[in-house]
């Protein structure tokens, strides 16, 4: 498949296969109103197969929340043309209304006014709990 | 730093401060804790004006006799006063008042705050909102601190040590949040030797074993039959198999009675175990055995009163009459072998 050449915009290359949707929405990029182009289930050297979303203009992408949803995705901005800088997503020790708490006897459920916090327990298996009830994050 | 140092630190590092879990301690302040209730229980008349004054409010937002009554007469001990409410229905929670709000309001009348609160996290919430100290007394299935405490105190003031021994714990490992604490607590002290005694379906969770294995001086075997092991234990800690964890009621009436201790079974025991149970009790331990001087467990009761006065007096920052925290960080002389999981 291929998919015609940005000249200006960023590829987020190495997304882990069929999370690119999940991706998107949790760096809250709204397809409707974005000129990207996806490609999902596509065949890579690292990994097998990987997702890769390509995305028109001057977008802003949060690293943190993508090292959170996508931590072996890489970032290539591309101007007139020509990858400019690489970038590599961080992998956040603390997230904040990124995700929600999915255990239904967390406080969170109830009170009001709470954010969702979490934070990294587990650099190597990238686990992340809820600062509340410890429940291990679902993404 | 000495010992003494380190035991005044702890003490002033209370003074003010939440305990929602047992990770907001470090070491030295669990120690001390245990130095005071050793104190308190034999200087019960030197206490009894150390909080004169104070007022603890005991939020409980779903019924627990015990452990509410516990709080409360912990302070009244102390020489404090006692507010509260105890189940939603007369309180302005019932109108839909959030934690946050129901404890700013409270910290305007009282000194410091015991809640228990169905939701996980919600002693958490309550902290974060409080401007007075927060102790959690149970946030749903999450933590229960002052049980752990209460457990501690109890092994302590049976062997003189928390360290160096053989704990087997019994029952319902999976759900059971005491069992968890208690043993992530005891792998921060180290040198001990847990034997898990389950059904498969109601094993220790992996997390909480990886906690043991983290622990250079802790180790664990996990087992079924406790007759086989019961001999080998310095303390034997009960819970008790509740039917609702099972799917197949036949796999419960037929691991039901396994774990129901009772004399036959206290026979193949050493005569100075302890047998502890967090209570309340249903029919895991015979009633035949409570005049056993094994039994512990109503013991544990008294220590988690003392715990309790102990930790209410510490964050308050009001010293107990008479005692000195010198001398008692003289006998807080563990030798910390786990500096990984010192704090």
């Amino acid at each position: 498949m291929e998919v015609t050449s940005l000249t200006e915009g960023i590829i987020i290359d190495h997304v882990p296969a069929g999370t690119a949707l999940k991706v998107l929405q949790l760096l809250h990029i709204d397809p409707a109103h974005t000129t990207l182009a996806l490609i999902m289930n596509t065949s890579s050297k690292r990994y097998g197969s990987k997702d890769i979303i390509k995305i028109e203009g001057n977008q802003q992408i949060d690293l943190a929340v993508l090292g959170l949803v996508a931590s072996t995705a890489t970032v290539d901005i591309v101007q007139g043309g020509v990858i400019v800088e690489k970038l590599n997503p961080t992998l956040p020790t603390h997230v904040t209304d990124v995700i929600t708490c999915v255990n239904p006897r967390c406080v969170t459920t109830i009170e009001r006014g709470l954010s969702q916090r979490f934070h990294l327990v587990n650099e190597l298996t990238h686990e992340y709990r809820c600062d509340y009830c410890d429940e291990e994050a679902k993404l | 730093m000495s010992a003494s140092q380190l035991a005044s630190n702890a003490e002033q590092a209370f003074v003010g401060s939440s305990v929602v879990t047992l990770d907001d301690l470090s070491r030295e302040q669990i120690q001390l804790l245990l130095a005071k209730a050793a104190y308190i229980d034999a200087h019960r008349k030197e206490v009894a004006h150390t909080c004169d004054g104070r007022i603890i409010a005991t939020l409980f937002y779903e019924p627990s006799t015990r452990t509410r009554l516990s709080f409360e007469t912990a302070m009244l001990r102390l020489g404090g006063h006692v507010i509260g409410f105890a189940g939603t229905q007369s309180s302005s929670v019932s109108k839909g008042e959030s934690i946050a709000d129901t404890v700013k309001t409270v910290s305007n009348y009282a000194d410091v705050i015991a809640m228990r609160h169905p939701k996980e996290g919600a002693a958490l919430v309550a902290a974060q909102a409080a401007s007075i100290p927060v102790i959690n007394a149970g946030d749903g299935g999450h933590m229960h601190p002052t049980q752990t405490l209460a457990d501690l105190c109890t092994i302590e003031s049976r062997f003189s040590r928390i360290t160096h021994l053989t704990i087997g714990l019994c029952g319902d490992l999976t759900f059971g949040r005491t069992v968890h604490s208690l043993i992530e607590t005891l792998c921060r002290f180290g040198h001990i030797q847990f034997v898990l005694i389950s059904p498969d379906e109601l094993r220790c969770p992996q997390y909480v074993l990886d906690r043991i294995t983290a622990s250079p001086t802790c180790s664990y075997v996990e087992v079924r039959d406790l007759t086989a092991v019961i001999g080998d234990l310095d303390v034997l800690y009960m819970t008790r198999v509740q039917q609702e964890r099972f799917f197949n009621e036949d796999d419960y009436l037929r691991l039901r009675d396994t774990y129901i201790l009772d004399t036959d079974k206290m026979r193949l025991a050493r005569e100075d175990m302890a047998v502890l149970h967090p209570l309340p009790r249903v029919n895991e331990i015979d009633a035949k055995l409570d005049a056993d001087p094994r039994a512990a467990y109503f013991e544990q009761v008294r220590a988690g009163m003392l715990m309790r006065m102990a930790l209410e007096s510490s964050v308050l920052g009001d010293a107990l009459e008479g005692f000195d925290v010198a001398t008692a960080a003289e006998a807080m002389s563990y030798d910390f072998e786990d500096p990984v999981h010192a704090r």
